[in-house]
C-alpha cells in the first residue's frame, strides 16, 4: 500500500530529527453493522515499527479507535548515515514496508 | 462629463459580469480552506501529511497501469500526465459533444475507459475511480477554475443555478441560504463556508477517506432531510458545473483536507 515518509535527506551528528510516516489502511474497527444488520469484521493495523540500520528505535501498537490512514511521528538522534525501515503489520496478515535513507555529517 | 468619459464607464460596467442578487463578488469568494483552523491548514499544507497524497500516489500508479481488453494505459494517449493534464480539472464539468451535455471529471475517466480501453466503467466513490480524479485534479494545483467559461455549458450552468436557488427538503433550505447568505457563521459548532468546491476529490477527516464533490452534495441533501439525487444524475453535474463557476479564479487545492 501507498505509504508517505518524511525523514531529512541530511542531518548533522547529534541532531534530533523528526520522523513522520503516514500510510494507506480503511481501519475498519470491527465495531460497525453494515444495513442488513452483519457485523463488518474488524480490520486493523495493529503493530508499526521503525528500525534504524537494523536496530529498533520505535514501536507502537495501533487500535480500533486509531482513524484511518494512520499517522504516526516520533523523534530519535541522527547518529550515522543509512537507513530507516519501517513496517506496518496489522489483521488478515497485512504487511506493509517502507524505508528512507539518510545522510549524517 | 466628456462623452470618452461615458464610453470608457460604459466599457467598464460591460466588462464586469453582471451580478445576480445574492451572488458573492469574485473579490470576495474565499476557499473553504480560508474557514478551516490551523491544524486542518497544516495537514493539507505538507505533502508528507495530507492523506489525500496517499490517493494521488495509488492514482499515479493506475495511469500507468494497462486496464480493458484494448491493453492500453492512461499514459498510452495522455503520456506525461504532468503536462498533458495539467489545467485540465480546472475546466471540468466539461461540455461532451458526443453527448450534448456536460460531464464531471469522473464521468470522462469512465468514457475514455469504454470507448479507449474497451474496460468496464468504475463505481462512482470506488478507491480507483476516486485515486485517477486525485491524480488527474492534482495536476491543476494552483490553476485556477474556469469551468463554466464554455457558450455550449450555459444553459447548464443556469439549470445549475436554478437548483443552488432552489429550496428543498423538510428543512425547506436552499443551498444559497447559507452559502450565499450564511457563511462565516456557524452551523451547531462547524463554519459555514462559501460552498466553493476548490479541492475535490478532497480528504474529509468526518469520511476518514477521499470523497468527490456528488458525495458531498448528496450530504447537503440529506442535511436539509430531501432526497438525494443519484450519482451521476445531471441534476448533480448541473450542481457541480454551477458551482465551478461560482468559484471561477479560485486556486484548485486537489487533494485538499476539510475536517
Amino acid at each position: 500500500m501507498a505509504a508517505l515518509i518524511n525523514v531529512p535527506a541530511k542531518a548533522r551528528r547529534g541532531d534530533v530529527i523528526e520522523i513522520r510516516t503516514l500510510t494507506s489502511h480503511i481501519m475498519e474497527t470491527g465495531f460497525r453493522h453494515t444495513v442488513d444488520g452483519k457485523l463488518v469484521p474488524r480490520d486493523i493495523i495493529t503493530s508499526f515499527t521503525c528500525r534504524y540500520n537494523g536496530a529498533e528505535i520505535f514501536r507502537a501498537d495501533l487500535f480500533p479507535a486509531i482513524a484511518a490512514n494512520p499517522y504516526l511521528s516520533f523523534f530519535t538522534v541522527a547518529k550515522e548515515s543509512g537507513k530507516f525501515e519501517f513496517e506496518w503489520i496489522g489483521d488478515n496478515g497485512y504487511s506493509s514496508t517502507a524505508s528512507a535513507s539518510i545522510t549524517v555529517e | 462629463m466628456s462623452v470618452w468619459h461615458a464610453i470608457a464607464a460604459a466599457a467598464l460596467f460591460a466588462a464586469a459580469p453582471a451580478l445576480l442578487a445574492g451572488e458573492i463578488p469574485p473579490d470576495a469568494r474565499r476557499s473553504g480552506y480560508s474557514f478551516m483552523g490551523p491544524d486542518t491548514r497544516a495537514m493539507q499544507d505538507d505533502d508528507t501529511s495530507n492523506p489525500g497524497m496517499l490517493f494521488v500516489l495509488d492514482g499515479q500508479s493506475l495511469w500507468t497501469k494497462k486496464s480493458g481488453s484494448a491493453e492500453k494505459a492512461c499514459a498510452d494517449c495522455h503520456g506525461d500526465a504532468r503536462s498533458s493534464m495539467k489545467g485540465v480539472a480546472a475546466r471540468y464539468p466539461a461540455f461532451d459533444n458526443a453527448l450534448s451535455r456536460p460531464v464531471t471529471l469522473d464521468q470522462r475517466i469512465n468514457l475514455c475507459r469504454a470507448t479507449h480501453q474497451q474496460a468496464s466503467p468504475l463505481p462512482y466513490e470506488s478507491r480507483d475511480l476516486l485515486a485517477l480524479s486525485a491524480f488527474v485534479a492534482h495536476q491543476s494545483r494552483g490553476v485556477a477554475i474556469t469551468a463554466g467559461d464554455d457558450p455550449q455549458a450555459k444553459p447548464f450552468v443556469a439549470q445549475g443555478r436554478d437548483l443552488f436557488m432552489q429550496r428543498e427538503g423538510q428543512l425547506n433550505l436552499a443551498c444559497t441560504n447559507c452559502h450565499d447568505d450564511n457563511f462565516d457563521k456557524h452551523l451547531a459548532g462547524a463554519p459555514i463556508t462559501q460552498g466553493q468546491p476548490t479541492g475535490y476529490p478532497l480528504y474529509r477527516l468526518e469520511w476518514q477517506t477521499l470523497g468527490s464533490l456528488e458525495r458531498r452534495l448528496r450530504s447537503c441533501m440529506s442535511g436539509v432531510r430531501a432526497q438525494a439525487y443519484d450519482y451521476g444524475s445531471p441534476e448533480l453535474v448541473a450542481l457541480e458545473l454551477y458551482l465551478m463557476s461560482r468559484a471561477r479564479g479560485l486556486p484548485m487545492e486537489t487533494p485538499a483536507v476539510r475536517p
